[in-house]
């Protein structure tokens, strides 16, 4: 089950150039529905007016060679690392869930677009999927701030899910389907059908979740990472000049 | 001048939910990021935007006297005790300061619930139930004594 390539077998009822314009025009869907929620709004001009502004109060202007070096720092701590997160959990369940959801994405594309693959694949699409099964139930039902802070129900559900629940949704029903498909069950094509649905969901309801955030959190933090190279620092003073004697009295929020 | 909170950088923790008294701060339900749901309740305690760990809250002052141009932003750094301040008038001029929060570490000081329960007889004393011993005052608390003003060493 875990050598086979899921969308192979499905071949004898479903064509190959089916399956490949299906994945285009999520690809489209997700170009189209971030451009739009850029223009709508107006992320980009508020970015690029931040910018503006900062270089214009700079108190030590930045190089090509510096902004090279702050790109890379974002790329590093704040995208690849996850690096914001001031809750360790939260940022353990962040990073599998997006490497879980990178490797699941791009092993659905090598598999449905190649012929001939390595057993490597598959494997790397079932890890993927339960990567993001493990970080998403884990944020789902302990970490989000509605059930970790707030108290209410797990069950509760309101736009700010849209984004998660047809994620969770996605995978969840590609897996099972996967694995009815693998042992011969006939429930395979209703589970194919629902995986589908959420699949279209999750990447046609961009501009109304936050699937965005991928896009604009980088873009904030290299302009936090900007702000404070070049002394505007978003108007925040500079750290007091004392030493650190006392720790720290933070503990995770609990309103209820 | 009630607080605002800038969506970009808001990770949706929930700290300013916890701390403001108010019970204004709340998570949105269609971005999961903090905002002020009410800024003419807000009262300008400044809680919110000290306690937030990623400085994603600011506050904007009415319009009618702190016209825009205008920030007062601060940055609380728990490990050194301390919240600094940076305040910018619209004429360019700054002033910067630092006040301190505390002078012992975090959890040192006891909570009420930790002491002895006062005995009844502590009622007649005129000493507070667990006064500090930083006060040292365990011969009784400090008196004038007529003899001693007599003699100008009260």
């Amino acid at each position: 089950m875990f050598t086979t390539n899921p969308f192979a077998a499905l071949s004898a009822t479903v064509p190959p150039v089916a399956m490949r314009a299906y994945v285009v025009a999520m690809i489209v869907l997700v170009v189209a529905g971030t451009l739009f929620d850029i223009v709508h709004k107006g992320s980009a001009r508020y970015f690029f007016d931040n910018w503006r502004r900062s270089r214009t109060r700079a108190r030590s202007p930045l190089g090509g060679g510096e902004l090279a070096s702050i790109a890379i720092q974002t790329a590093v701590v704040d995208v690849l690392a996850s690096g914001e997160f001031c809750n360790a959990r939260r940022r353990i369940a962040h990073l599998l869930t997006m490497y879980g959801f990178v490797l699941h994405v791009v092993s659905t594309v090598v598999m449905v677009f190649s012929n001939s693959i390595s057993d490597v694949w598959p494997h790397l699409w079932w890890v993927g999927g339960l990567m993001v099964l493990a970080g998403g139930y884990w944020f789902w039902f302990f970490i989000r701030v509605d059930v970790a802070a707030e108290g209410n129900s797990p069950w509760r559900v309101m736009r700010a899910d849209l984004f998660s629940l047809s994620l969770l949704a996605s995978v969840t029903l590609g897996l099972v389907w996967a694995f009815l498909q693998a042992n011969g069950s006939g429930a395979a094509v209703v589970f194919f059908a629902l995986y589908i649905v959420a699949t279209t969901v999750l990447f046609a309801s961009v501009p109304w979740s936050k699937f965005a955030h991928m896009f604009f959190k980088p873009a904030a933090a290299f302009e936090k990472r900007v702000s404070y190279a070049n002394g505007t620092r978003a108007n925040l003073p500079g750290p007091a000049d004392k030493p650190e004697q006392f720790g720290s009295a933070r503990t995770a929020p609990r309103h209820y | 001048m009630p607080t605002f909170v800038y969506m970009t950088r808001c990770d949706g923790c929930g700290h300013c939910v916890d701390i403001c008294p108010s019970d204004i701060m709340h998570v949105d339900k269609t971005y999961r990021r903090a905002y002020n749901i009410e800024p003419n309740m807000c009262w300008e305690c400044y809680s919110c935007v000290k306690a937030c760990p990623q400085n994603a809250i600011d506050a904007r002052g009415y319009a009618d006297f702190a016209p825009l141009g205008h920030s007062v932003r601060t940055l609380r750094e728990e490990a050194k005790g301390t919240i600094s301040w940076r305040l910018k008038f619209r004429d360019g001029r700054e002033k910067n300061f630092v006040s301190p929060i505390r002078t012992t570490p975090w959890g040192s000081i006891k909570g009420p619930a930790e002491y002895e329960a006062p005995r009844a007889e502590d009622l007649a004393s005129q000493e507070l139930a667990h006064e500090p011993t930083s006060l040292k005052i365990e011969g009784g608390l400090p008196a004038l004594h007529s003899g001693r003003l007599r003699r100008g060493t009260a």
